[in-house]
């Protein structure tokens, strides 16, 4: 690499790690300014973990987030499978658009949009408050899902699809060639979808924002709230958590990802060989 | 037997498929439906076109710099205002990702794979704590100011609530997005194709422009799309960093939302999907008419 580029990675990779920085050392310190740092402390954290509001809203946030996961895991690798295999073009075409809205469209349009038919389906049944956990649910498993797909689809894509007719003639009903043979070689595809649409659903603000009753609390909408009045540091000791959280998720899903290509790859190789 | 077994299989991927039909016609189209149901209805759900008038006609007073107030279509100026902040910080994206992109895709494949994680760490990170991030950064009070003021006695600078502080903003949030598309297209491409040019005696600016630049067009359309498409839409980081002075279109959709205007949102997000949708429109003929020369595909 030349210098002039080594330079010019070294600012950008400053700006966007400058504002980083500065939560995660402040986070540590003792005074409440987030100018000056005057001496190491784990106050804040301390005072974190005793703050219940928020130690309710992660627990929040995490149950809201496994069952989104669990939820658009199972529904969005149904759906790989099925766009993988219909027949009908023109099915297919529709299912692939309707999965990209939600990923083209504007967060607060689709937030906006959910909220409408809850708040409208709600009023039709007499609900006093129309939005709750379930309609959060509900939100996060339409956005999560088209991720789920998009990352089992292509490992769908590459298998051999001699393989299931094989087990078939061997005698094994659809489901069980599904999970004896599909199943397994889609499952890191599966596994980095659910860690996508786990990390989406801890992260999302906007769409909670609007899907959400005033009774279930989530870490972003309480951070949201946080952020109005003036913050303590103790708002920087939770970011800090967060993002170690979130960093381990992801360096997780780039071994799996890349344990997977490697695979692939020897397989490949073994391949030719034998077909030499 | 043979046909039967298929036939099966193929009713079985249907059954698989039918779930996530359901789901996205029930939270995904019919949602859609009712931002325009609601953008053409009053309080009793009786059809009107009064809040889509609203938006185009309702009118407030600003003051001048002079002192003086004028008066303004108060909508109208929001919508444009968030297309001229959107449009800048797209730009500027563009600007700053495209020569890192490019020192990405020609660096070695390890350092690649390690830039592109670098990249992407930032987007983990909630976008409501990196923006509050940027304030207490660049506050009168923030770190900056602060060094500034202590090494050379400066005044300090106030960026905060300025036009600059909410491009900062959008260009730190969304610049991922830019990076990472124009990347994935140009660590594709032959780096023959640009010894060829440079033997044929085209120069570095030359093979860049007549090159390099041209094949990479569907990464730097991709990438204009997801930068632009979040910051014409977001609300908060004019909150935080605009001080609250520059109003967006998010930001009117959410105040009408907190003030239960669920009409007057609904036809704001209507007015904000179309202008988007033609939007798409338009930059997918710009990239078949310019990029593949008229050969729509």
């Amino acid at each position: 690499m030349k210098l002039s580029s080594k330079i010019y990675s070294g600012i950008i990779f400053c700006f966007l790690f400058a504002p980083i920085a500065v939560l995660l050392v402040f986070s540590f310190n003792e005074a409440k300014s987030l100018s000056v740092f005057s001496e190491f402390s784990f106050k804040w954290y301390k005072e974190l973990f005793n703050d219940s509001n928020t130690l309710g809203a992660l627990k929040n946030t995490l149950i809201l987030a496994v069952a989104a996961t669990v939820i658009s895991s199972i529904l969005g690798t149904a759906a790989a499978v099925g766009i993988n295999k219909i027949r009908s073009r023109w099915y297919k075409t529709a299912m692939n658009t309707v999965t990209d809205i939600p990923m083209v469209n504007p967060d607060i349009i689709t937030g906006i949009s959910l909220m409408l038919m809850f708040v409208f389906v709600g009023r039709l049944f007499g609900a006093a408050t129309s939005l709750n956990f379930a309609t959060m649910l509900i939100a996060h498993v339409t956005f999560c899902t088209p991720y789920v797909i998009l990352q089992v689809l292509p490992k769908l894509q590459q298998m051999d699809p001699s393989l299931h007719e094989a087990a078939m003639d061997l005698g094994c009903t659809p489901i069980k060639a599904f999970l004896k043979v599909e199943l397994p070689e889609i499952l890191p595809g599966i596994i980095t979808g659910a860690i996508m649409a786990f990390t989406l659903s801890l992260d999302d603000f906007v769409i909670s924002y609007f899907t959400s009753g005033t009774g279930f609390e989530t870490l972003p909408i309480r951070i949201y709230n946080m952020t109005k009045k003036t913050v303590t540091p103790k708002m920087y000791a939770l970011a800090t958590i967060i993002f170690f959280v979130t960093l381990t998720l992801l360096l997780i899903s780039n071994v799996i990802d890349n344990e997977d290509r490697r695979e692939l790859k020897e397989r490949k190789r073994l391949k030719r060989r034998t077909d030499k | 037997m043979k046909n039967s077994s298929a036939l099966k299989t193929h009713n079985s991927y249907r059954a698989a498929l039918a779930p996530y039909s359901i789901w996205s016609v029930l939270f995904v189209i019919v949602p859609l439906i009712f931002i325009a149901f609601y953008a053409f209805t009053d309080n009793n759900f009786a059809f009107t076109t009064d809040n889509i008038t609203r938006f185009f006609t309702a009118t407030s007073n600003i003051l001048n710099d002079d002192g003086t107030t004028k008066e303004v279509r108060t909508y109208v100026l929001i919508f444009l205002r968030s297309l001229k902040l959107a449009a800048i910080s797209t730009v500027v994206c563009l600007i700053l990702a495209y020569p890192i992109a490019y020192i990405m895709s020609r660096a070695k494949p390890k350092t690649q794979k390690t830039m592109v994680t670098l990249i992407m760490i930032p987007m983990w990170m909630n976008f409501l704590i990196r923006t509050y991030a940027w304030m207490t950064i660049l506050q009168d009070s923030g770190i900056i100011n602060t060094i500034l003021g202590n090494l050379f006695g400066l005044e300090p600078f106030h960026v905060i609530g300025t036009e600059t502080a909410v491009i900062l903003g959008m260009v730190y949030d969304y610049f991922p997005y830019m990076v990472l598309p124009i990347y994935s297209i140009l660590a594709k491409m032959d780096g023959k194709l640009i010894e060829a040019a440079k033997d044929l005696g085209c120069g570095s600016f030359s093979v860049l422009r007549r090159v390099i630049f041209p094949l990479s067009m569907p990464g730097v359309i991709s990438g204009i799309t997801m930068v632009l498409i979040p910051s014409i839409s977001t609300f908060y980081i004019s909150q935080k960093l605009g001080n609250g002075k520059f109003f967006l279109i998010g930001d009117a959709i959410e105040s009408q939302y907190i003030a239960n205007n669920l009409h007057f949102a609904a036809a704001i997000a209507f007015i904000l999907m179309i202008i988007l949708l033609v939007m798409m429109a338009l930059l997918k003929y710009l990239t078949t008419r310019f990029v593949y020369g008229g050969d729509s595909r």
